[in-house]
């Protein structure tokens, strides 16, 4: 069981603009948290701000994974406590290939475990397992032997995320609207996805713009962000009305866009 | 979690392959290069007389002959300090069994055998050198194809030699080609014969095994008309307290129709200077493929060129440069186009760390009457810090209206974006940096056999770690 506790975090810019405001959210494993929000509230760099983005700063607050403080932690370090984070827009690694990353990536975290030791995954392992991954996500074959994110489509792109996200079996797992990009169908293969990983063994936190992803991974929270904050909260029932009536009963004047 | 300190100052300084084992040489000259030196070299190889007066003249030419300037820092090579000749064993082994035991012992060290078990386990290939080395022997001897060191080619393979050494790069072409051509010893000797395709890759490891032994080996390779060899070296060196001079020639000559691909992955210690002349002609319809790979040294001074002599030749160079602190990699490529339908591809990848200095120095030429030339040049520079430096040389000389030469560079850095984008997914910023650098050079990785692939995707992890944080 895991347990991520966000207290009252406050995340600015290197210029000093805060654009997080004060947040408190608590996930644990099994529970699947969804954030909506509008545009430029500040979503992403909270989720950057979890992962450890060094464009941003932790301006007041705490993160803690299991009682322990994120904060002095690289990277790679919260990755290797069991962190991930799906990004909005992935980056593209010309010249390494899908298959060689996911390898790579499995082995540093492998090595974490191992408490610096190497210990790499056996060659016929890593086969099974990902071929077991990319059948239940779809995804095709080829992409494997593409080089990562390399003139992928949007759609391509989020699969691949939410592959990895299968294979490095996270313990809190934030996507930032791993929705966008997706077309009807391959949003239900991969929400399925998630929510088959949702457990005992994983949380997540769910920032999306629209319901339907919500049909399939079924939120016990729904947290509505605007100018920094969380200005409302509830169940699936409140993503739905948010849907029908948008966002202007929440947005206290002058939000979004008051810096 | 505590990761291991790396003193940056010391990357590819103490890097594993620096270590000797003691040679107990058959032979030396001694310190020092005199027309004495040049004539004991000929007679203990007992050579024929044409290849004493050719050392000769080479001497002579090479006393006249000033430093060049317009490269690399070159003032410090003493040449009265280095030995010029080391005769390491008294007769060539015919066996992996047979090799001295400091010798065998060396490339164990290297790890080639087992590193490459230990690296490709799973991935179902064996590599086994030794089965490899006799069944190779057989089968090639069987095709009539000659493959060996360059002393026993000139015994025993005279006219061939006689007709090519020093055709393709004379030694008047530089100071250094006039000094190998003075002192050479050792380098391989290839002759494939008409029609035939040696699928597997042949392969020679050199390495300088004494101090302050220059190593001036010399290669000839002969491919007869619509042949096809693919020609590999790899070297690792020693390192030692004084510089050390490796001045090699390599000339190639590929027939109507024929193909040859030299791949060569150098990894000299920092504190070698490695300059070498590499030339081929590629005559009618013939291809000849260049992959250079440049890692180690302290200036490396290398442009693999190529002469398409031919109608319709086709010329490629590949190469990857890595300069890392105190290191500075001067390389390149030149394509000579002298007949009609010629083309080139000239693919140039640098990476620059730590103070480290990389360049491409080109030539693209295209004479008169070579109509209707196309060429393609290609140059990606990747620096990793501020300190360090990427130059670019390129000079494009054209006689012929139509020809179509092109020239591309970009110089980049590693995105920060892109270094998150893999911490995140639990990869330390080194490790994240080295695989930016793979993907980098990837183009031309993919083309090494697998295990120079490997063992090159080795090489810059050991590079890139501590060079980061
Ligand atoms: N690195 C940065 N430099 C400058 N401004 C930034 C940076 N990162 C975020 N911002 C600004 O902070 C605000 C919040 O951006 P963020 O990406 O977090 O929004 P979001 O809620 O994820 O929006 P969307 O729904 O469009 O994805 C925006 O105004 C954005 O321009
Ligand atoms: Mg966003």
């Amino acid at each position: 069981m895991a347990l991520l506790e966000i207290k009252d975090l406050h995340v600015a810019l290197n210029d000093g603009t805060e654009i997080v405001k004060g947040i408190d959210l608590t996930v644990r494993s099994g529970e699947v948290h969804a954030i909506m929000g509008p545009n430029a509230s500040g979503k992403s760099t909270l989720a950057y701000a979890l992962m450890g983005h060094p464009s941003y700063k932790i301006s007041g607050g705490d993160v803690l994974l299991d009682g322990e403080s994120l904060l002095p932690l690289g990277a790679d370090e919260r990755a290797q406590r069991g962190l991930f984070l799906a990004f909005q827009y992935p980056y593209a690694v010309p010249g390494v290939t899908v298959s060689s990353f996911l390898r790579s990536a499995m082995n540093a975290l492998r090595k974490a475990r191992a408490d610096g030791t190497d210990d790499p995954i056996p060659i016929p392992e890593f086969r099974k397992d990902l071929a077991a991954a990319m059948e239940h996500l779809k995804v095709p074959r080829e992409l494997l032997g593409r080089y990562l994110n390399d003139g992928f489509s949007g759609g391509e792109k989020k699969r691949i995320e939410i592959l990895q996200m299968a294979l490095l079996r996270p313990q809190i797992a934030v996507l930032d609207e791993t929705d966008s990009g997706l077309d009807i169908d391959a949003l239900k293969t991969v929400a399925d996805g998630v929510s088959d990983l949702v457990g005992p063994e994983m949380g997540a936190i769910v920032i999306t713009h629209y319901q339907r992803i919500l049909n399939y991974i079924h939120p016990d929270f729904v947290h509505v962000f605007a100018g920094g904050r969380f200005v409302a909260e509830g169940d699936a029932e409140l993503a739905k009305k948010l849907e029908s009536e948008g966002y202007d009963a929440y947005l206290p004047e002058g939000i979004p866009g008051d810096g | 979690m505590a990761k291991p300190e790396t003193d940056v100052s010391q990357i590819g300084r103490d890097y594993k392959y620096g270590f000797h084992t003691t040679d107990k040489p058959a032979f030396s000259t001694g310190r020092g290069l005199t027309r004495e030196v040049v004539e004991t070299i000929s007679a203990q190889k007992g050579e024929p007389g044409w290849m004493l007066e050719r050392r000769l003249q080479a001497y002579e030419h090479f006393l006249t002959r000033p430093v060049p300037t317009w490269g690399g820092d070159l003032s410090e090579i003493d040449f009265d300090a280095m030995f010029y000749y080391v005769k390491p064993i008294e007769n060539q082994a015919e066996s992996w069994e047979e090799l001295p035991p400091d010798i065998k012992q060396t490339w164990d060290r290297l790890g080639i055998p087992e590193a490459e078990k230990k690296y490709l386990a799973g991935v179902g290939a064996q590599y086994e050198s030794e089965v490899v080395y006799h069944k190779l022997k057989e089968e090639l001897t069987r095709r009539g194809v000659v493959f060996l060191d360059m002393d026993s080619g000139l015994r025993e393979h005279e006219e061939i030699v006689r007709e090519h050494f020093g055709n393709i790069v004379p030694f008047r072409d530089n100071k250094f080609a006039a000094l190998n051509t003075a002192v050479w010893s050792g380098g391989s000797f290839i002759y494939v014969p008409p029609g035939v395709k040696v699928e597997m890759p042949l392969q020679a490891y050199f390495r300088i095994n004494a101090e302050n032994m220059g190593q001036f080996e010399r290669t000839l390779i002969v491919i007869d008309e619509n042949a096809f060899v693919h020609y590999v070296e790899g070297c690792t060196a020693p390192i030692y307290s004084s510089d050390s001079l490796h001045a090699a020639v390599v000339e190639i000559i590929v027939k109507p129709g024929g193909r040859c691909r030299y791949t060569t992955i150098q990894n000299w210690s920092t504190n070698v200077y490695n300059l070498v002349t590499k030339r081929a002609v590629a005559q009618e319809n013939a291809t000849v493929e260049w992959v250079d790979g440049n890692l180690g040294s302290k200036l490396t001074m290398k442009y693999p060129a190529i002469w398409l002599t031919g109608e319709g030749a086709h010329g490629e160079v590949l190469s990857i440069a890595f300069a890392g602190p105190g290191q500075h990699q001067d390389t390149g490529a030149k394509a000579v186009h002298m007949a009609p339908n010629t083309t080139s591809l000239i693919t140039a990848k640098s990476i620059s760390r730590g103070g480290g200095r990389a360049g491409y120095r080109g030539l693209v030429s295209v004479a008169n009457g070579a109509r209707g030339a196309k060429s393609k040049v290609v140059c990606d520079a990747l620096i990793l810090d501020e300190e360090s430096r990427s130059d670019t040389y390129p000079t494009i000389r054209v006689h012929e209206s139509d020809a179509d030469v092109g020239h591309e560079a970009t110089v980049s850095k590693i995105g920060e974006e892109q270094l998150f984008y893999l911490m995140s997914r639990g990869l330390s910023e080194s490790e994240a940096s080295s695989m930016i650098v793979s993907g980098f050079v990837e183009p031309i990785t993919k083309e090494l056999p697998l295990e120079y692939a490997v063992e090159m995707n080795r090489l810059i992890q050991l590079q890139m770690e501590g060079s980061v944080g």
